[in-house]
Protein backbone atom coordinates (compact mmCIF):
# COMPACT_ATOMS: atom_id res chain seq x y z
CA UNK A 1 0.00 0.00 0.00
CA UNK A 2 1.41 3.24 -1.45
CA UNK A 3 -0.07 7.09 -0.28
CA UNK A 4 -0.91 9.38 -3.30
CA UNK A 5 1.90 11.17 -4.46
CA UNK A 6 2.89 14.53 -2.47
CA UNK A 7 5.56 16.93 -2.59
CA UNK A 8 8.00 16.33 0.57
CA UNK A 9 9.88 19.16 2.64
CA UNK A 10 11.40 19.29 5.88
CA UNK A 11 10.77 22.09 8.25
CA UNK A 12 13.93 24.23 9.16
CA UNK A 13 11.96 25.94 12.17
CA UNK A 14 8.09 26.41 13.36
CA UNK A 15 8.06 29.78 11.89
CA UNK A 16 9.22 27.93 8.83
CA UNK A 17 6.69 25.53 9.29
CA UNK A 18 3.98 28.24 9.37
CA UNK A 19 4.93 29.53 6.43
CA UNK A 20 4.56 26.71 4.36
CA UNK A 21 1.47 25.36 5.96
CA UNK A 22 0.40 28.99 4.98
CA UNK A 23 1.62 29.57 1.37
CA UNK A 24 0.82 26.04 0.18
CA UNK A 25 -2.48 24.65 -0.21
CA UNK A 26 -3.27 21.04 1.53
CA UNK A 27 -0.49 20.53 2.74
CA UNK A 28 0.11 18.97 6.31
CA UNK A 29 2.28 18.68 9.18
CA UNK A 30 4.39 15.34 9.28
CA UNK A 31 5.16 15.07 12.70
CA UNK A 32 5.81 11.28 14.16
CA UNK A 33 3.66 10.17 10.60
CA UNK A 34 1.59 7.30 13.25
CA UNK A 35 -1.35 8.16 12.73
CA UNK A 36 -1.26 10.16 9.26
CA UNK A 37 1.26 7.69 7.32
CA UNK A 38 -1.59 4.63 7.81
CA UNK A 39 -4.65 7.06 6.92
CA UNK A 40 -2.48 8.08 3.65
CA UNK A 41 -2.30 4.71 2.56
CA UNK A 42 -5.44 3.95 3.20
CA UNK A 43 -6.06 6.78 1.00
CA UNK A 44 -8.32 8.05 3.82
CA UNK A 45 -6.07 11.26 3.50
CA UNK A 46 -4.03 12.62 0.59
CA UNK A 47 -2.21 16.07 1.39
CA UNK A 48 -0.47 17.64 -1.46
CA UNK A 49 2.73 18.34 0.58
CA UNK A 50 4.11 17.03 3.75
CA UNK A 51 5.77 19.67 5.90
CA UNK A 52 7.99 17.13 8.08
CA UNK A 53 9.07 18.84 11.35
CA UNK A 54 10.65 15.27 12.75
CA UNK A 55 14.06 16.86 12.90
CA UNK A 56 12.76 19.88 14.98
CA UNK A 57 14.76 19.05 17.98
CA UNK A 58 14.05 22.09 19.77
CA UNK A 59 10.44 20.78 20.29
CA UNK A 60 11.28 17.81 22.26
CA UNK A 61 11.79 18.61 25.68
CA UNK A 62 10.02 17.90 29.30
CA UNK A 63 10.68 20.76 31.50
CA UNK A 64 9.72 21.80 35.12
CA UNK A 65 7.93 25.26 35.29
CA UNK A 66 6.87 25.41 38.71
CA UNK A 67 3.08 24.70 38.82
CA UNK A 68 3.24 22.90 35.54
CA UNK A 69 5.38 20.40 33.14
CA UNK A 70 6.23 21.71 29.75
CA UNK A 71 6.15 18.80 27.03
CA UNK A 72 7.50 19.87 23.56
CA UNK A 73 4.90 18.55 21.29
CA UNK A 74 7.56 16.91 19.71
CA UNK A 75 8.29 14.57 22.43
CA UNK A 76 7.78 10.66 21.65
CA UNK A 77 5.71 8.56 23.62
CA UNK A 78 8.73 6.41 24.24
CA UNK A 79 10.41 9.74 26.16
CA UNK A 80 7.10 11.10 28.00
CA UNK A 81 6.68 7.13 29.40
CA UNK A 82 10.32 7.37 30.83
CA UNK A 83 10.86 10.68 32.35
CA UNK A 84 11.16 10.95 35.89
CA UNK A 85 10.03 14.03 35.89
CA UNK A 86 6.61 13.29 34.97
CA UNK A 87 6.55 10.68 37.03
CA UNK A 88 7.09 12.66 39.82
CA UNK A 89 4.63 15.09 39.38
CA UNK A 90 1.96 14.31 37.13
CA UNK A 91 2.04 10.69 37.13
CA UNK A 92 -0.91 9.65 34.85
CA UNK A 93 0.63 11.03 31.60
CA UNK A 94 3.69 8.75 31.51
CA UNK A 95 1.28 5.65 32.47
CA UNK A 96 -0.99 6.76 29.96
CA UNK A 97 1.62 7.15 27.52
CA UNK A 98 3.28 3.41 28.18
CA UNK A 99 -0.54 2.03 26.91
CA UNK A 100 -0.39 3.77 23.54
CA UNK A 101 -0.22 0.79 20.77
CA UNK A 102 3.28 -1.16 21.18
CA UNK A 103 7.04 -0.44 21.91
CA UNK A 104 7.85 0.90 18.32
CA UNK A 105 4.94 2.81 17.94
CA UNK A 106 5.77 4.63 21.01
CA UNK A 107 9.62 5.18 19.22
CA UNK A 108 7.87 7.42 16.12
CA UNK A 109 4.46 8.69 17.52
CA UNK A 110 4.55 12.05 19.65
CA UNK A 111 2.46 14.24 22.21
CA UNK A 112 1.85 16.62 19.96
CA UNK A 113 0.60 14.39 16.74
CA UNK A 114 -2.08 12.50 19.01
CA UNK A 115 -3.49 15.69 20.68
CA UNK A 116 -3.53 17.72 17.17
CA UNK A 117 -4.96 14.52 15.38
CA UNK A 118 -7.42 14.50 17.88
CA UNK A 119 -8.91 11.15 17.95
CA UNK A 120 -11.31 10.28 20.51
CA UNK A 121 -10.42 6.94 20.87
CA UNK A 122 -6.94 8.03 21.33
CA UNK A 123 -5.52 7.98 25.26
CA UNK A 124 -3.50 10.98 25.83
CA UNK A 125 -5.90 13.64 24.30
CA UNK A 126 -8.27 12.40 26.97
CA UNK A 127 -5.57 11.64 29.78
CA UNK A 128 -4.85 15.61 28.76
CA UNK A 129 -8.72 16.52 29.46
CA UNK A 130 -8.63 15.69 32.60
CA UNK A 131 -5.77 16.93 33.56
CA UNK A 132 -6.68 20.54 32.52
CA UNK A 133 -4.01 20.55 30.49
CA UNK A 134 -2.96 23.59 28.56
CA UNK A 135 -1.66 23.94 24.47
CA UNK A 136 0.23 26.59 22.90
CA UNK A 137 0.25 26.98 19.24
CA UNK A 138 1.87 29.10 16.88
CA UNK A 139 0.30 30.51 13.79
CA UNK A 140 1.05 33.32 11.17
CA UNK A 141 -0.65 35.95 13.70
CA UNK A 142 1.59 34.29 16.43
CA UNK A 143 1.28 32.29 19.66
CA UNK A 144 -1.89 31.44 21.37
CA UNK A 145 -2.88 29.28 24.73
CA UNK A 146 -5.58 27.01 24.35
CA UNK A 147 -7.45 24.95 27.41
CA UNK A 148 -8.01 21.30 26.59
CA UNK A 149 -11.31 21.50 27.34
CA UNK A 150 -11.84 23.79 24.06
CA UNK A 151 -9.95 22.45 21.82
CA UNK A 152 -11.46 19.02 20.71
CA UNK A 153 -14.27 19.93 18.70
CA UNK A 154 -15.12 17.20 16.26
CA UNK A 155 -14.21 14.14 14.77
CA UNK A 156 -10.67 14.59 14.33
CA UNK A 157 -11.18 18.12 14.37
CA UNK A 158 -9.47 20.89 16.80
CA UNK A 159 -9.34 24.49 17.13
CA UNK A 160 -5.98 24.44 15.46
CA UNK A 161 -5.97 26.42 12.15
CA UNK A 162 -4.97 24.92 9.08
CA UNK A 163 -1.52 26.75 9.27
CA UNK A 164 -1.13 26.70 13.15
CA UNK A 165 1.87 24.58 14.67
CA UNK A 166 1.28 22.99 18.35
CA UNK A 167 4.53 23.77 20.14
CA UNK A 168 4.10 23.18 23.80
CA UNK A 169 1.89 21.03 26.47
CA UNK A 170 1.29 22.47 29.77
CA UNK A 171 0.31 19.95 32.23
CA UNK A 172 -0.64 21.49 35.64
CA UNK A 173 1.69 19.48 38.41
CA UNK A 174 -0.75 17.47 41.06
CA UNK A 175 -0.39 15.77 44.51
CA UNK A 176 -3.75 13.44 44.50
CA UNK A 177 -4.75 10.68 43.41
CA UNK A 178 -5.00 9.24 39.76
CA UNK A 179 -6.03 6.21 37.41
CA UNK A 180 -6.52 5.24 34.02
CA UNK A 181 -8.79 2.06 32.73
CA UNK A 182 -7.78 0.93 29.25
CA UNK A 183 -10.40 -1.42 28.30
CA UNK A 184 -9.16 -3.61 25.05
CA UNK A 185 -9.24 -7.73 24.11
CA UNK A 186 -5.92 -7.33 22.82
CA UNK A 187 -2.77 -5.96 23.94
CA UNK A 188 -1.79 -3.21 21.47
CA UNK A 189 -5.57 -2.43 20.65
CA UNK A 190 -7.01 1.11 20.98
CA UNK A 191 -9.81 1.31 23.98
CA UNK A 192 -13.04 0.16 23.84
CA UNK A 193 -13.48 2.38 26.26
CA UNK A 194 -11.20 4.14 28.42
CA UNK A 195 -11.55 6.48 31.82
CA UNK A 196 -8.79 9.28 32.98
CA UNK A 197 -9.42 10.22 36.57
CA UNK A 198 -7.61 12.87 38.15
CA UNK A 199 -8.36 14.19 41.99
CA UNK A 200 -6.70 17.44 42.76
CA UNK A 201 -9.06 19.23 44.99
CA UNK A 202 -11.67 18.35 42.93
CA UNK A 203 -12.00 15.02 40.76
CA UNK A 204 -12.21 15.00 36.92
CA UNK A 205 -12.68 12.34 34.98
CA UNK A 206 -12.66 12.09 30.94
CA UNK A 207 -13.16 9.49 28.69
CA UNK A 208 -11.71 7.47 25.67
CA UNK A 209 -13.97 6.68 22.88
CA UNK A 210 -17.24 7.33 24.33
CA UNK A 211 -18.11 9.94 21.36
CA UNK A 212 -15.98 11.87 18.24
CA UNK A 213 -13.77 13.60 20.98
CA UNK A 214 -12.71 12.77 24.27
CA UNK A 215 -15.03 13.66 26.64
CA UNK A 216 -15.11 15.29 29.86
CA UNK A 217 -17.63 12.72 32.06
CA UNK A 218 -19.73 15.49 33.38
CA UNK A 219 -22.66 13.78 35.19
CA UNK A 220 -19.92 12.29 37.34
CA UNK A 221 -18.11 15.02 38.17
CA UNK A 222 -21.27 17.01 38.93
CA UNK A 223 -22.13 14.47 41.09
CA UNK A 224 -18.58 14.28 43.18
CA UNK A 225 -18.77 17.95 43.72
CA UNK A 226 -22.42 16.69 45.26
CA UNK A 227 -20.87 14.60 47.58
CA UNK A 228 -22.58 11.38 45.72
CA UNK A 229 -20.50 7.95 47.03
CA UNK A 230 -18.48 6.10 44.14
CA UNK A 231 -21.56 3.91 43.24
CA UNK A 232 -23.65 6.62 42.49
CA UNK A 233 -21.60 8.94 40.69
CA UNK A 234 -20.44 6.30 38.23
CA UNK A 235 -23.90 5.75 37.46
CA UNK A 236 -24.18 8.84 35.82
CA UNK A 237 -20.63 8.31 33.76
CA UNK A 238 -22.11 8.40 30.13
CA UNK A 239 -25.02 11.06 31.43
CA UNK A 240 -25.68 13.24 28.48
CA UNK A 241 -23.23 11.02 26.15
CA UNK A 242 -24.59 9.48 23.14
CA UNK A 243 -21.50 6.66 22.81
CA UNK A 244 -20.89 5.18 18.86
CA UNK A 245 -21.62 1.84 17.95
CA UNK A 246 -19.40 -0.01 15.88
CA UNK A 247 -17.89 -3.92 16.00
CA UNK A 248 -16.14 -3.98 18.60
CA UNK A 249 -19.00 -2.34 21.02
CA UNK A 250 -22.51 -1.54 20.89
CA UNK A 251 -23.42 1.91 22.12
CA UNK A 252 -25.36 0.40 24.91
CA UNK A 253 -22.16 -2.00 25.84
CA UNK A 254 -19.99 1.23 25.89
CA UNK A 255 -21.87 2.72 28.28
CA UNK A 256 -21.84 -0.37 30.34
CA UNK A 257 -18.07 -0.33 30.20
CA UNK A 258 -18.35 3.38 31.00
CA UNK A 259 -19.86 2.79 34.54
CA UNK A 260 -17.58 -0.17 35.30
CA UNK A 261 -14.87 1.48 34.12
CA UNK A 262 -15.47 5.12 35.55
CA UNK A 263 -16.36 3.54 38.94
CA UNK A 264 -12.67 1.37 39.32
CA UNK A 265 -10.88 4.54 38.14
CA UNK A 266 -12.80 6.36 41.05
CA UNK A 267 -11.56 3.74 43.74
CA UNK A 268 -8.25 3.77 42.59
CA UNK A 269 -8.14 7.72 42.47
CA UNK A 270 -9.71 8.40 45.82
CA UNK A 271 -8.68 5.71 47.97
CA UNK B 1 14.59 13.25 -3.58
CA UNK B 2 18.17 12.04 -3.07
CA UNK B 3 18.38 10.32 0.25
CA UNK B 4 21.49 9.24 2.44
CA UNK B 5 21.51 6.13 4.85
CA UNK B 6 23.93 4.27 6.68
CA UNK B 7 22.19 0.85 7.05
CA UNK B 8 24.26 -1.92 8.62
CA UNK B 9 27.15 0.17 8.55
CA UNK B 10 27.43 0.94 4.62
CA UNK B 11 26.43 4.62 3.71
CA UNK B 12 24.03 4.55 0.58
CA UNK B 13 22.84 7.42 -1.76
CA UNK B 14 19.96 6.95 -3.27
CA UNK B 15 16.29 9.29 -5.05
CA UNK B 16 13.68 7.77 -3.57
CA UNK B 17 9.47 8.93 -4.46
CA UNK B 18 8.79 11.11 -0.83
CA UNK B 19 5.97 7.95 -0.47
CA UNK B 20 8.36 5.58 -0.80
CA UNK B 21 7.78 3.06 2.45
CA UNK B 22 11.29 2.37 4.44
CA UNK B 23 10.38 -0.76 3.97
CA UNK B 24 10.48 -0.64 0.16
CA UNK B 25 13.46 1.35 0.04
CA UNK B 26 15.08 -1.32 1.52
CA UNK B 27 13.61 -4.44 -0.02
CA UNK B 28 13.45 -2.98 -3.33
CA UNK B 29 16.26 -0.43 -3.84
CA UNK B 30 18.71 -1.46 -1.45
CA UNK B 31 17.95 -5.60 -1.97
CA UNK B 32 17.69 -6.31 1.86
CA UNK B 33 15.02 -8.73 1.57
CA UNK B 34 15.59 -9.76 5.13
CA UNK B 35 12.72 -7.42 6.30
CA UNK B 36 9.67 -8.77 5.71
CA UNK B 37 6.11 -7.23 5.30
CA UNK B 38 3.16 -8.83 7.01
CA UNK B 39 0.44 -6.87 7.43
CA UNK B 40 1.09 -3.35 5.80
CA UNK B 41 -0.96 -1.70 8.39
CA UNK B 42 1.26 -1.17 10.87
CA UNK B 43 -0.03 -4.11 13.21
CA UNK B 44 2.15 -7.19 13.06
CA UNK B 45 5.76 -6.28 13.30
CA UNK B 46 7.29 -8.07 10.54
CA UNK B 47 8.99 -5.20 9.18
CA UNK B 48 10.57 -4.43 12.54
CA UNK B 49 14.10 -2.32 12.01
CA UNK B 50 16.36 -0.44 14.27
CA UNK B 51 16.06 3.25 13.61
CA UNK B 52 19.23 5.12 15.45
CA UNK B 53 19.19 1.68 17.60
CA UNK B 54 15.53 1.77 18.59
CA UNK B 55 12.45 -0.36 17.00
CA UNK B 56 10.71 1.03 14.47
CA UNK B 57 7.54 -0.44 12.13
CA UNK B 58 9.54 -0.17 8.80
CA UNK B 59 6.09 -0.15 6.61
CA UNK B 60 5.44 3.17 8.37
CA UNK B 61 8.07 5.17 8.20
CA UNK B 62 8.63 7.14 5.13
CA UNK B 63 12.27 6.85 3.24
CA UNK B 64 12.66 10.29 3.31
CA UNK B 65 11.78 10.55 7.21
CA UNK B 66 15.33 8.40 7.71
CA UNK B 67 17.50 10.57 5.50
CA UNK B 68 20.77 10.96 7.37
CA UNK B 69 19.72 8.57 9.53
CA UNK B 70 21.32 5.11 10.75
CA UNK B 71 19.50 1.96 10.58
CA UNK B 72 19.85 -1.77 11.21
CA UNK B 73 17.90 -4.43 9.44
CA UNK B 74 18.53 -8.31 10.26
CA UNK B 75 21.42 -8.83 7.84
CA UNK B 76 23.39 -6.78 9.61
CA UNK B 77 22.94 -8.55 13.46
CA UNK B 78 25.41 -11.46 12.26
CA UNK B 79 29.03 -10.60 12.12
CA UNK B 80 31.96 -12.87 10.54
CA UNK B 81 32.24 -14.60 13.66
CA UNK B 82 28.46 -15.95 13.63
CA UNK B 83 25.04 -15.05 14.52
CA UNK B 84 24.34 -12.77 16.93
CA UNK B 85 23.27 -14.21 20.12
CA UNK B 86 19.50 -13.03 19.69
CA UNK B 87 19.44 -15.19 16.38
CA UNK B 88 21.37 -18.18 17.91
CA UNK B 89 18.93 -18.01 21.12
CA UNK B 90 16.31 -18.49 18.60
CA UNK B 91 17.70 -21.54 17.06
CA UNK B 92 18.57 -22.83 19.99
CA UNK B 93 15.16 -21.98 21.41
CA UNK B 94 13.17 -23.79 19.19
CA UNK B 95 11.67 -19.63 18.35
CA UNK B 96 10.44 -19.71 15.13
CA UNK B 97 8.74 -21.74 13.28
CA UNK B 98 7.86 -20.80 9.71
CA UNK B 99 10.32 -18.01 10.23
CA UNK B 100 7.84 -15.01 8.47
CA UNK B 101 7.64 -12.91 11.76
CA UNK B 102 11.02 -13.73 13.13
CA UNK B 103 13.18 -10.55 11.30
CA UNK B 104 10.96 -8.45 13.48
CA UNK B 105 10.94 -10.47 16.58
CA UNK B 106 15.12 -10.23 16.59
CA UNK B 107 14.94 -6.80 15.79
CA UNK B 108 12.28 -5.73 18.65
CA UNK B 109 14.01 -7.61 20.97
CA UNK B 110 17.52 -6.39 20.03
CA UNK B 111 15.92 -2.83 20.95
CA UNK B 112 14.45 -4.08 24.03
CA UNK B 113 17.14 -5.56 25.38
CA UNK B 114 18.93 -2.36 24.93
CA UNK B 115 16.49 -0.85 26.85
CA UNK B 116 16.02 -3.22 29.74
CA UNK B 117 18.83 -5.98 29.71
CA UNK B 118 17.59 -8.36 32.42
CA UNK B 119 13.82 -8.22 31.88
CA UNK B 120 11.36 -10.31 33.38
CA UNK B 121 9.60 -12.81 31.21
CA UNK B 122 6.28 -10.71 32.00
CA UNK B 123 8.27 -8.12 30.69
CA UNK B 124 9.64 -9.52 27.24
CA UNK B 125 6.09 -10.79 26.49
CA UNK B 126 4.93 -6.81 26.83
CA UNK B 127 8.16 -5.48 25.05
CA UNK B 128 6.88 -7.70 21.96
CA UNK B 129 3.24 -6.60 22.57
CA UNK B 130 3.29 -4.85 18.69
CA UNK B 131 4.97 -8.29 16.93
CA UNK B 132 2.49 -11.19 15.83
CA UNK B 133 3.61 -14.53 14.76
CA UNK B 134 1.13 -16.95 13.42
CA UNK B 135 2.98 -20.22 14.56
CA UNK B 136 4.75 -20.92 17.77
CA UNK B 137 1.96 -19.56 20.24
CA UNK B 138 5.13 -16.91 21.65
CA UNK B 139 6.49 -19.54 24.15
CA UNK B 140 9.44 -20.41 22.74
CA UNK B 141 10.11 -16.49 21.56
CA UNK B 142 9.54 -15.47 25.00
CA UNK B 143 11.94 -18.33 25.58
CA UNK B 144 14.38 -17.18 23.20
CA UNK B 145 14.64 -13.36 24.01
CA UNK B 146 14.84 -14.73 27.96
CA UNK B 147 18.01 -16.99 26.76
CA UNK B 148 19.73 -14.22 24.63
CA UNK B 149 19.82 -11.87 27.81
CA UNK B 150 21.65 -14.31 29.60
CA UNK B 151 24.21 -14.73 26.73
CA UNK B 152 24.49 -11.68 25.99
CA UNK B 153 24.99 -10.54 29.55
CA UNK B 154 23.76 -6.49 29.32
CA UNK B 155 25.93 -6.57 26.25
CA UNK B 156 24.04 -5.18 23.05
CA UNK B 157 25.05 -4.53 18.92
C1 LIG C 1 -0.17 0.28 15.32
C2 LIG C 1 -0.58 1.55 16.00
C3 LIG C 1 -1.20 1.47 17.22
C4 LIG C 1 -1.59 2.64 17.89
N1 LIG C 1 -2.21 2.52 19.08
C5 LIG C 1 -2.61 3.62 19.73
C6 LIG C 1 -3.26 3.52 21.00
O1 LIG C 1 -3.44 2.44 21.56
N2 LIG C 1 -3.64 4.68 21.60
C7 LIG C 1 -3.42 5.90 21.04
O2 LIG C 1 -3.77 6.89 21.63
N3 LIG C 1 -2.79 6.03 19.86
C8 LIG C 1 -2.39 4.92 19.19
N4 LIG C 1 -1.76 5.06 17.98
C9 LIG C 1 -1.55 6.40 17.40
C10 LIG C 1 -0.24 6.98 17.87
O3 LIG C 1 -0.36 7.39 19.21
C11 LIG C 1 0.21 8.18 17.02
O4 LIG C 1 1.59 8.28 17.19
C12 LIG C 1 -0.33 9.52 17.38
O5 LIG C 1 -1.72 9.47 17.38
C13 LIG C 1 0.05 10.57 16.35
O6 LIG C 1 1.30 11.12 16.61
P1 LIG C 1 2.34 11.33 15.43
O7 LIG C 1 3.46 12.10 15.98
O8 LIG C 1 2.65 10.02 14.83
O9 LIG C 1 1.50 12.27 14.43
P2 LIG C 1 1.38 12.32 12.85
O10 LIG C 1 0.81 11.05 12.33
O11 LIG C 1 2.65 12.79 12.25
O12 LIG C 1 0.31 13.48 12.72
C14 LIG C 1 -1.04 13.29 13.10
C15 LIG C 1 -1.86 14.52 12.73
O13 LIG C 1 -1.53 15.63 13.54
C16 LIG C 1 -0.97 16.70 12.79
N5 LIG C 1 0.16 17.20 13.60
C17 LIG C 1 1.21 16.47 14.05
N6 LIG C 1 2.00 17.22 14.83
C18 LIG C 1 1.42 18.45 14.89
C19 LIG C 1 1.76 19.67 15.56
N7 LIG C 1 2.85 19.76 16.34
N8 LIG C 1 0.95 20.75 15.39
C20 LIG C 1 -0.15 20.65 14.60
N9 LIG C 1 -0.53 19.53 13.97
C21 LIG C 1 0.25 18.44 14.11
C22 LIG C 1 -0.59 16.10 11.46
O14 LIG C 1 -0.66 17.05 10.42
C23 LIG C 1 -1.62 15.00 11.30
O15 LIG C 1 -2.82 15.52 10.81
C24 LIG C 1 -1.35 3.91 17.30
C25 LIG C 1 -0.72 3.98 16.06
C26 LIG C 1 -0.32 2.83 15.40
C27 LIG C 1 0.35 2.95 14.07
S1 LIG D 1 4.18 -4.91 7.81
FE1 LIG D 1 4.75 -3.26 9.09
S2 LIG D 1 3.73 -3.73 10.91
FE2 LIG D 1 3.02 -5.32 9.61
S1 LIG E 1 7.24 -18.38 13.06
FE1 LIG E 1 5.65 -18.29 11.59
S2 LIG E 1 4.82 -16.33 12.01
FE2 LIG E 1 6.19 -16.58 13.63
Amino acid sequence: MFPASFDYVKATSVPDAVSILSSVEDSKLLAGGHSLLPLMKLRLASPSMLVDIGSLSELSYIEDKGDYVAVGALTRHHDVQNSRLLKSEVPILPYVASQVGDPSVRHRGTIGGSISHGDGASDLPAAVLALDAKFVAVGPKGERVIPASQFFVGFLETVLDLDEVLTEIRVPKFSGGWSYQKFNRRAQDWAIVGVAAVSNGSTKVSLVNMGSTPLRAVGTEAALADGASIEEASSKASDGIDPPSDLNASSAYRRHLAEVLVRRALVEALR
Amino acid sequence: MQITTTVNGHPYSKDVEPRTLLVHYLRDMLGLTGTNVGCDTSSCGACTILLNGESVKSCTVLAVQADGQELVTIEGMATESGLHPIQKAFQENHGLQCGYCTPGMVMAAASFLKENPKPTEHEVREALEGNLCRCTGYHNIVKSVLAAATAMEGVVL
